[in-house]
């Protein structure tokens, strides 16, 4: 097998789709308020008789199918889950923006909006981020109003915190599980739309394939999980709500069953795939301890309020603290590089995450690193906890506290932010935060990249949407911390609900789809050759170990930092490591019965074409920006050298297993200024 | 270390079942899925089906994993979720039995797995605020005084993962409906709904064929949240009340 060494050559093969990104006109704050006002409906009665499939019932997913139901469509949701409330959204911790201003700090939907565009660097539509801080207030009403139980201050009003790249107070937080009592929020409204009978769930259905006819998305191909049934599913549209694909890395933090089949499924039946190289690796993530290592754990972003990373100053320091000799508490304050503090005094430890990680990286490959691996940092609390103790004591009447009242008290003040998150750091090292600094180290964490769409999160195949983190909409190449959450709900709650109109008032004189089409009997085939296939080959190693081995070249060359020669060689590796894997996989058990293996052999076979498809995108850009640093274009203090003039566009890729081929969107900016990106 | 598995093996709900024994060689950094990982890359490497088991986030907030180790839904520790657990707590040359949850309500799909969605019914039927997308008012309107919304979030803390039913002797799911209950009783937004709800939900927690509650108390020692009886108390007086309201109504 040989690699094309000159990409450009593939760039003439076909011709270019002409990606409209269908943004409305009129000035940028009153876009949305207008489009919406104007937009084509479909009458009650029309909705009755219209069929929509929502793959996915995780945040963003669920927030749509209830939605959707509520205005009287007929919603069928599926979720290879056994639940819609166990979707990877639950683990979500630190919280959920919105442009509230409820601090009176200065904000506002232009300074979030501001924000998001800058912190994705400048990477993303102006108007689709300038829509999602508009909708982002609704949000947090709609969340109360389902009963989340968000942090409160005394005076009973909704607590704020801060989170990465931003210096106002707007993330909304319900201890340090935003992402579960937000989900079951729309879980509950999501439930409330089954029992009246207007959505229809099934739970433990994967999605295979997708069915299109005449060009417009009509239908899914599922396994029900329980028995390997294979079904067929028609409506008159199909939206993908389905997360994104972190864990082609195979360690991220990601849920384990998080992976890239419905979106990738839909790639292969024609749909784009966006910026799929603008990946997020989070900074505070709990190394990695061994090589049976199955998922790394995040530590909150939100930590970062009150905890400083530090590594000491010197390599005999940090190797004396590698080897055991020395702990954290043994380092003199001025034998410790607040290397963030240092570098960035305006931000400090707040930088955004892409800054954070790499700054972790530099410092860890200069060999300052905290544990036996060298990957390892200290984030830690001892200051917070002074900080806090002797205000704490100050305002119970203590005016000279002793040192161990202010410590006891403090660390009180920490639990109550923190406390489930210290917990879980505690049951994994076996170490307590509150008297040892913690231990991280950045790891996956997120997909920016995602299927193309347009302003109606419609994809280049009519009738299909994406919606949440499979779509690539609206973060750029480097998400800010509590924008995901905000993303995912503004999508579902607010966007969909309208936007899928302008699509379906072209359908209500469409009848009901039938399922025996004969697109449906060609992609239910196609599913059942496939699976049989994958069956037939009885190789020798098994699926895991395809999926750690494509994880450890994704991560080497495609991570943190790349290089056009790394990029070159692991395209070549995930070649041939696809190859091998249709040559020698095994699978034990049996097609028609519940069979986990089964799964996670689609999975892994869709994550080796996406990894290519990475690796290319990755190639293909020949800048820095956000999470994708290439080492070729670097400034002299090793900050991400943008160039904008030949790379402001929106890289969207066709699959084809010889040579992916590019389509582009300009991104056009008509109302922020190009800057580099500075948090100095 | 080297340890002795003795794992429930079921074929689907109508197999009858039996326990496998395993050794396997696990390390005390692992948790304790991935000594079940390491097991299941042993017995493909084998040519053999794998213990089948769920799990997702492994960090203890989906809910999904379940077993009974040595006879303790999620084993030894307090407020842990199997997934939580750490093969430090183990000794070389232990014996580890690993059953599936066991309730009427919960059948086995296979091995370790177990069909809860009888716990997604509970919910249908009433544990939600009937508020459409787009009808709510400012988040800040109604203020909710700190502890109280503290309190609701200890009750909405639950994951949903069943430990409660596979703890009681009686296999009752008063302890998670009795959660959500007391979640959306002490938001103002979710009064409204009270009684209703406390009666559909309870209802439907009969008819998926959970026991009666006898406050034995096993629910509340192995809930991995820690999720308190006092909510239990709590949904019986308004249950109560409740009906007695809907009597003389009538
Ligand atoms: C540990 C962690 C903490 C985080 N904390 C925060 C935070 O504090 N704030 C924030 O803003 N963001 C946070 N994020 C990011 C955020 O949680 C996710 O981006 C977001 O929840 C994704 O939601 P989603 O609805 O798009 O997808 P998901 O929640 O991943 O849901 C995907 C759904 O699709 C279904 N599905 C997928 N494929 C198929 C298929 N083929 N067939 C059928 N069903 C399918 C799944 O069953 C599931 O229901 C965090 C992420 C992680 C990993
Ligand atoms: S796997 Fe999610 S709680 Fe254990």
């Amino acid at each position: 097998m040989t690699v094309q060494p000159d990409r450009n050559v593939s760039k003439d093969l076909k011709p270019q789709i002409n990606l409209d990104d269908k943004v409305p006109e009129g000035a940028l704050d009153e876009k949305w308020t207008k489009y919406r006002s104007t937009m084509n409906l479909v009458a009650p009665n029309n909705k009755r008789r219209i069929e929509i499939i929502v793959v996915g019932t995780g945040l963003a997913g669920a927030s749509a199918a209830a939605t959707l139901g509520e205005l009287g469509y007929n919603v069928k949701a599926f979720t290879f889950h056994d639940s819609p409330r166990r979707a990877h959204s639950i683990a979500a911790q630190g919280g959920i923006n919105a442009a509230k201003n409820y601090q009176n700090d200065g904000d506002s939907v232009y300074r979030l909006f501001y924000d998001t565009i800058k912190g994705g660097d400048y990477r993303s539509r102006e108007a689709n981020v300038h829509r999602l801080a508009e909708v982002s207030r609704n949000i947090i009403d709609q969340a109360v109003a389902q009963g989340v139980p968000f942090a409160r201050e005394y005076g009973g009003l909704l607590a704020n915190r801060s989170f990465g790249g931003v210096q106002v107070s707007r993330t909304f937080y319900a201890r340090g599980q935003t992402g579960q009592q937000l989900l079951l929020g729309a879980y509950q409204s999501l439930s409330r739309q089954i029992s009246l009978g207007n959505v229809t769930m099934y739970n433990r259905h994967e999605m295979l394939d997708l069915v299109v006819i005449k060009g417009k998305a009509r239908g899914i191909i599922t396994r029900n999980l329980l028995n390997g049934k294979i079904e067929r599913h028609a409506a008159h549209c199909v939206v993908l709500a389905t997360g994104g694909y972190g864990n082609v890395f195979y360690l991220s933090t990601n849920a384990m069953n998080s992976n890239v089949t419905a979106a990738w499924r839909a790639v292969r039946r024609g749909a784009l795939m966006a910026n799929p190289s603008f990946t997020q690796i989070h900074p505070t993530c709990i190394p990695q301890s061994g090589e049976y290592q199955s998922k790394l754990t995040l530590m909150s972003e939100s930590l970062r309020n009150d905890g400083r990373v530090w590594v000491p100053k010197t390599k005999e320091d940090a190797i004396a603290i590698r080897e055991g000799r020395k702990t954290a508490l043994d380092i003199a304050e001025e034998d410790r590089d607040y290397y963030l503090e240092r570098r960035y005094p305006a931000f400090g430890n707040l930088v955004p995450r892409d800054v954070a990680s790499r700054a972790a990286k530099v410092e860890c490959d200069k060999g300052h690193g905290i544990v036996p691996t060298g990957l390892g940092v200290f984030l830690d609390f001892a200051s917070a906890i002074q900080r806090y103790g002797k205000s704490e004591a100050h305002s119970q009447g203590h005016h000279d506290p002793d040192p161990a009242l202010v410590t006891r008290l403090g660390e009180g003040v920490i639990k109550e932010k923190y406390g489930n998150l210290f917990q879980m750091y505690e049951k994994i090292s076996g170490e307590n935060p509150y008297k040892m600094p913690m231990k991280i180290y950045p790891a996956v964490h997120y997909t920016m990249g995602g299927l193309w769409v347009d302003y109606n999160l419609e994809t280049n195949v009519p009738g299909l949407f994406a919606l949440g983190e499979a779509n690539f909409s609206d973060h750029g190449a480097n998400r800010l911390g509590a924008s995901a959450l905000m993303q995912g709900l503004a999508d579902g709650y607010f966007v969909i609900p309208y936007t899928i109109g302008q699509f379906l008032s072209g359908e209500i004189r469409t009848p009901w789809i039938s399922p025996d089409e004969p697109e449906f009997a060609e992609a239910e085939n196609a599913t059942r050759e496939r699976l049989e296939k994958l069956m037939s080959i009885k190789g020798s190693q098994s699926v895991e170990s395809f999926h750690r081995r494509l994880g450890k070249i994704i991560w080497e060359y495609c991570g943190m930092s790349r290089n056009a020669e790394g990029l070159q060689k692991a395209r070549e590796m995930v070649r041939e490591l696809r190859e091998e894997f249709w040559r020698d996989v095994f699978i034990p058990g049996d097609l028609n019965d519940y069979n986990p293996e089964v799964e996670k052999a689609g999975r892994v076979a869709d994550f080796l074409e996406l990894g290519e498809t990475m690796i290319l995108d990755a190639l293909d850009r020949d800048e820095s920006c956000g999470g994708h640093f290439r080492e070729e274009y670097q400034t002299e203090e090793g900050e991400a050298l943008r160039r904008d003039k030949e790379f402001a566009y929106v890289a969207a890729w066709e699959w084809d297993s010889e040579e992916p081929q590019v389509h582009k969107e300009q991104l056009t900016f008509e109302n922020v200024e190009l800057k580099t990106r500075s948090y100095k | 270390m080297k340890l002795t598995l003795k794992v429930w093996r079921q074929k689907n709900a109508q197999d009858k079942g039996h326990f496998d024994t395993f050794k396997v060689e696990a390390h005390e950094h692992m948790s304790f899925l991935e000594m079940m990982d390491v097991l299941n890359e042993s017995l493909i490497a084998e040519g053999k089906e794998p213990v089948a088991f769920e799990h997702d986030c492994r960090e203890g907030i989906c809910g999904t994993c379940n077993m009974v180790i040595n006879g303790r839904p999620h084993g030894p520790m307090q407020g842990t979720t199997t997934c939580q657990i750490h093969m430090r707590h183990y000794n070389d040359g232990d014996t580890i039995v690993i059953e599936p949850w066991r309730a009427k309500a919960f059948p086995v799909i296979k091995d370790l797995v177990v069909d809860r969605t009888a716990f997604d019914r509970i919910i249908q039927s009433g544990g939600y605020i009937s508020i459409n997308t787009g009808q709510a008012q400012d988040a800040n309107a109604i203020p909710i005084e700190k502890d109280t919304a503290a309190r609701a979030m200890d009750a909405a803390e639950c994951i949903g993962c069943g430990a409660c039913v596979a703890a009681c002797p009686n296999a009752s799911a008063m302890l998670f409906t009795s959660a959500k209950v007391s979640h959306l009783a002490l938001m103002p937004q979710g009064r409204v709904e009270h009684s209703r709800r406390v009666q559909a939900m309870i209802k439907q927690m009969d008819e998926e064929g959970f026991g009666m509650c006898s406050n034995v108390g096993a629910c509340e020692a192995e809930c991995p949240k820690e999720i308190s009886i006092d909510n239990i108390a709590r949904m019986n007086r308004s249950y109560v009340a409740s009906v007695l309201a809907s009597e003389k109504a009538v």
